[in-house]
């Protein structure tokens, strides 16, 4: 028998039940923050304890411009999804568009940082142990960002070929709220990192 | 058939009988049964420590476990179902308020009982205070041996350790810093303490304090590596008069005996130099330090006895006795083999 | 099939003629099906198919150390085996079985039609056989510098920094760790399906307070998979850097700590062995009523107390770490925490003995599993209390005692429970019932040979034989004990051997079960054995905690008393 049984509509079940999609997304959110939370306690254990290497101060920019456009792109894709909610898809394209150019940036931003790190300072993952928590926070972070950011275009693609529709809304917001997680995470790395520990 | 309330059928005890059956034919085990490593014979301060603590959750332990699985045989045997049961089904009972409160606090205050006692004997033994008669000795895990070092004394052996006792009111207890040159080890003689890691990059501490002489048997205790089995542990607990003889031998400078000179040349001139320390200052680590090599009664951390056949046979191929051992095999020519032997049959 | 006029109703489902059905058609919709029932029947059949292997390991293991000094196996198989044996049945068989009979039940308790999200559901599966595909190609693939083979011989919590390229040369420790990190996925992808399924899917008048228990505590299991779990893909991917990037998160000669591992390794292992066990309880909490004829005792206390013990088992783990020299302090705190959760793992037992208490019981084999599970789960608890007690554990970690204790958790508790609900719930998916004889022998089988093997090593340890050493010297007074944990094996294998007999006779000429063979009262028992893919004809609507007692019992059903 082929696979097809119909599960994805509910039949009448007793009074209100909470979105499936809200429901799996906070559980991976909930999964997700544990392994960032792990990798925070290594940050902050291994904080001053590198036995060589440059320290925190010495190599670090604030990562300002980055952090802003990252952490509007939350206020940008809540516009897009109300827009989308509301069933204007012209807005939600524009400002969907809007939040994966900051994205977009952030990770530009970061890679750029990196690059000047590693070429310009020597300082590796191998470096030191505060290379390696740091490469390993940050970079764990930006691979969150790439998917969130693969996710979007593809959502993109969709409503570039006129897909998304307003019944649609409620998964959007599904993919809104990973997104909403992933800007959660860089408020915690960048007090960690920048703030903390330097 | 026996029968008891319940029958019990043949095969039943035929197979009690097979639990029995293998004692006899073994006709028990030859030990000694002083040596066995049992935690219930503490001869040493802490070890009692423990063992008392140890003793108060036990019959703690054993007096939930007689009320309990005593209700739990009652109720099996009180509440089967009868062959002239009518098939209607029991009242249904959906809880009890004040049975469910009952059955919380009593586990609760019992926890609260262990945890104090508990408390207490963690205190008592970690944060001892090192008396000034105390012996201090650094032990450093390797793969697969004990280095043993006594800073003060001036004294660096491996493998079998010697302390004094305490006896008669005069206390020398002897604490141990310890620390690994490589992995996670674990010095565990358990009639003299429970077992303390070696972390590296960490220096944790222990103490002991034998109250008779005689040898303790320990071994490592976390698995270490191919070879954790055979990194074997010998304390010897020494009268005073016995511990000062033994500090003095190991301070005596290398035997340099010259009908064994030849020996010497083949230790120096090949490989062994490289990892092993005879009468000399030096970090070489890789293997244990063989200055006083007779006044052992073991090789290779306790896996073989210490004679000059085996020595022999260990020197020519350790990988035989202890597969994986990081010492490798020399390949050396007979004659070297035995002028290598003869020298170290001397260093006493 | 029944009703098969309704069939017409739900979209999407033909039935095909009975003869268009070969044997590569049936294999084909087993691979590419989301149905959970085949799932959960998957996940089971590849649980208990790594049982056999991981049961083998230990047997070899077993046999080498039936006399002192033996050289049946060198050290690096053994150590290899040990580490697998360790490794397979914590997650090739342990999480596989409790996803299977999640992913089986859940549905059918909850009166739904599969779970949330079911092409997930079958991604987490396949996951999860990838991962366990990984971990047993390591015998094949990547070389190791000394000897037998390539499994990974680090132990299964893999301390650093025994783990490091240094000390672990080869690939096997990364076969190790991506076997777990691929299968670790799997798992939270379904804890996260079956979640969403229990808040979402649950069937009319079924609030969370009307939930069979069984899915109460699997909501709480898969909450602490998803936090649990975590933990350690986060130091899998951490010991991955270390390996291949050159970081130094436990690279000691830089400064690296070998306790972070441990701290984060058991911050995942303490909460893992929980997750493990909680569906043991789940298991007893709907077989014990059944066939004690009485409501479970305390329904509300039950749920209570398992959420307290997920809550504080995420406080306990460094009760495996009382040997590596923390603070006496720390120490203290985590003896505190671990004792305490002794106290509402102790109520659930007092629970069942309460539903028991007043009842008429009926001795059939899941419930002869279920009273043995009892009595051991009893005394699993108590060594638990014992090793809890630091300076105790100082002597009794890493000991043959420790081996003893949570093998009686492991085996004791957890495999017999699996052993009852394959008995239990084997009519249901089936349509047949397993023979009782058989399950009978297999129990005392069983029975006797779990005892002799783990009671023996208790006292192995108390004499001072440490854990994973492939031999020990004579002249340790160790070498009866061993013999008789060894003889004891045969037993539990010959147990093993009648349970598989049972299983296939009975497929084809089990007795017909009918949809409720054991008189039960929860939503599976309503509808046909085995279920049509749709689970129900109409979807139920519910008024009590066991809607089948209130449809038998009409004049004193349970919403009255609730």
């Amino acid at each position: 028998m082929s696979a097809t049984t119909d599960t994805v509509r509910r039949e009448p079940a007793g009074g209100w039940a909470p979105s499936k999609g809200l429901v799996g997304m906070s559980c991976l959110i909930i999964a997700e923050s544990a392994i960032f939370l792990i990798f925070v306690v290594a940050y902050l254990f291994y904080l001053g304890k590198s036995a060589s290497g440059p320290t925190p101060r010495q190599v670090l920019e604030l990562p300002v411009l980055n952090s802003i456009c990252l952490l509007s792109s939350s206020a940008t894709i809540t516009v897009a999804l109300r827009a989308l909610r509301r069933g204007d898809t012209k807005r939600f394209s524009r400002w969907w568009l809007v939040t994966i150019v900051l994205g977009g940036y952030f990770l530009f931003g970061t890679g750029h940082e990196w690059y000047r790190l590693i070429y310009q300072k020597g300082f590796t993952i191998q470096t030191n142990l505060f290379g390696t928590t740091f490469y390993s926070l940050v970079g764990l972070h930006a691979t969150h960002v790439v998917i969130g950011l693969l996710g979007l275009l593809l959502v993109m693609a969709f409503a570039v070929s006129g897909w998304v529709k307003q019944e649609h809304a409620e998964r959007t917001h599904v993919l809104g709220l990973y997104w909403h997680f992933v800007d959660g995470v860089w408020v915690v790395v960048f007090t960690v990192v920048y703030i903390i520990g330097r | 058939m026996i029968k008891f309330r319940f029958m019990i059928p043949p095969w039943m005890f035929w197979m009690a009988v097979l639990l029995v059956a293998p004692q006899a034919l073994c006709g028990g085990e030859r030990v000694d049964p002083t040596l066995v490593p049992s935690i219930l014979a503490p001869e040493s301060a802490p070890a009692h420590s423990i063992s008392h603590v140890a003793g108060f959750v036990l019959e703690t332990t054993g007096g939930i476990f007689v009320v309990v699985a005593g209700l739990l045989v009652y109720v099996v045997v009180r509440f089967r179902r009868r062959a002239n049961d009518d098939g209607v089904e029991p009242p249904q009972v959906y809880g009890s308020g004040p049975v469910e409160a009952a059955w919380t606090t009593v586990p609760f205050l019992i926890v609260v009982v262990l945890t104090l006692t508990t408390a207490r004997v963690i205190q008592q033994v970690q944060d001892a205070r090192e008396p000034a008669s105390a012996v201090d000795l650094q032990v450093i895990g390797h793969q697969w041996w004990w280095e043993v070092r006594y800073p003060k004394l001036g004294i660096v052996t491996a493998n079998e350790l010697h302390v004094p006792v305490s006896q008669g009111g005069e206390r020398r207890p002897s604490f141990l810093d310890l620390r690994s040159a490589d992995v996670v080890h674990s010095f565990w003689v358990p009639r003299l303490m429970g077992k303390i890691d070696l972390v590296p990059n960490k220096i944790n501490s222990m103490w002991i304090e034998p109250e008779r002489p005689g040898l303790f048997l320990g071994q490592c205790g976390t698995y270490c590596g191919t070879q954790h089995a055979k990194m074997l542990l010998r304390v010897y607990a020494d009268l005073p008069q016995d511990f000062d003889r033994w500090v003095q031998q190991q301070k005596e400078p290398a035997e340099n005996a010259p009908s064994v000179a030849a020996g010497r040349l083949v230790f120096e001139r090949t490989a062994c130099i490289n990892c092993h320390v005879i009468g000399g200052a030096g970090d070489r680590r890789f293997g244990p330090d063989l200055t006083h090599l007779m006044s052992r009664n073991t090789l290779a951390s306790g896996a073989l006895s210490n004679s000059p056949a085996l020595l022999r046979a260990w020197i020519k191929s350790p990988e035989q006795f202890k597969p994986g051992v990081l010492m490798p095999t020399m390949n050396l020519s007979d004659s070297d083999l035995d002028q290598l032997v003869a020298y170290l049959t001397s260093l006493k | 099939m029944n009703g098969t006029s309704n069939m017409g109703r739900i979209s999407g489902v033909v039935p095909l003629a009975a003869e268009d059905k070969t044997v590569l058609h049936t294999l084909h919709a087993w691979l590419v099906t989301v149905d959970h029932k085949k799932l959960g029947l998957m996940y089971i059949i590849y649980g208990l198919g790594f049982l056999v292997v991981g049961g083998l390991e230990a047997t070899l293991i077993r046999f080498q150390l039936i006399a002192p000094n033996l050289k049946f196996i060198g050290p690096q198989a053994f150590n290899q085996l040990f580490t697998m044996h360790g490794t397979t049945m914590v997650f090739l068989v342990g999480m596989p079985l409790i996803f299977g009979f999640a992913n089986y039940l859940v549905p059918l308790m909850i009166g739904a039609r599969d779970l949330a999200f079911p092409r997930l559901n079958a991604f987490g599966f396949w996951l999860s056989a990838l991962g366990g595909l990984l971990l047993y190609f390591s015998y094949i693939g990547g070389e190791g510098l000394s000897g037998a083979g390539s499994a990974p011989d680090v132990g299964w919590f893999a301390y650093a920094p025994l783990t490091a390229k240094a000390f672990s040369k080869g690939h096997s420790t990364d076969y190790w760790t991506l076997g777990i990190l691929v299968g670790g996925f799997g798992s939270i992808a379904t804890a996260a399906n079956i979640i969403t399924t229990i808040c979402c899917m649950r069937c009319r008048g079924m609030g969370l307070a009307r939930m069979p228990l069984l899915v109460w505590l699997y909501l709480i299991v898969c909450g602490m998979v998803l936090i649990a779990v975590s933990p350690l893909t986060a130091a899998q991917i951490m010991l991955l850097l270390d390996r291949f990037a050159g970081s130094h998160f436990f690279d000691t000669q830089a400064g690296g700590s070998a306790v972070l591992w441990m701290h984060f390794f058991w911050i995942f292992g303490h909460p893992e062995v929980y997750i493990l066990v909680i569906p043991a309880f789940a298991f007893a909490s709907e077989i014990i009523p059944v066939f004690s004829r009485k409501a479970i005792f305390g329904y509300p206390v039950m749920v209570g107390a398992t959420c307290a013990i997920a809550f504080v088992s995420l406080g306990v783990w460094a009760h495996h770490m009382f040997t590596v020299g923390m603070t006496s302090t720390g120490n203290t705190f985590f003896v505190v925490s671990t004792m305490m959760v002794g106290v509402p793992t102790g109520i659930k037992i007092f629970n069942w003995l309460g539903t028991m208490w007043g009842g008429k019981l009926r001795f059939a084999t899941p419930m002869l599993f279920s009273i043995a599970f009892l009595f051991q789960f009893l005394i699993a608890g108590l060594t638990g209390i014992m090793l809890a007690c630091a300076p105790w554990d100082w002597q009794l970690n890493d000991s043959y005692f420790l081996i003893a204790h949570f093998h009686y958790v492991l085996v004791g508790a957890i495999v017999f429970m699996i052993f009852a609900a394959i008995y239990y719930w084997f009519p249901k998916a089936t349509g047949r019932l397993l023979s009782e004889r058989l399950g009978k022998w297999h129990f005392w089988l069983f029975l006797i040979g779990f005892h002799m093997t783990f009671d023996t090593m208790h006292f192995a340890g108390i004499l001072g034989m440490p854990r994973r050493i492939y031999t020990y010297e004579a002249d340790r007074g160790w070498g009866t004990l061993n013999l008789i944990c060894t003889i004891g094996v045969v037993f539990q294998i010959a147990g093993v051997l009648i349970m598989s007999v049972n299983v296939l006779r009975s497929l084809r000429k089990g007795k017909l079960a009918g949809s409720d063979p054991w008189d039960a009262w929860t939503l599976e028992w309503s509808t046909s054995s085995p279920p049509p893919e749709y689970n129900f004809v109409e979807i139920p609507a519910v008024k009590s905690r066991r809607p089948l007692w209130d449809l038998k019992h009409p004049t004193d059903p349970d919403w009255k008393y609730e």
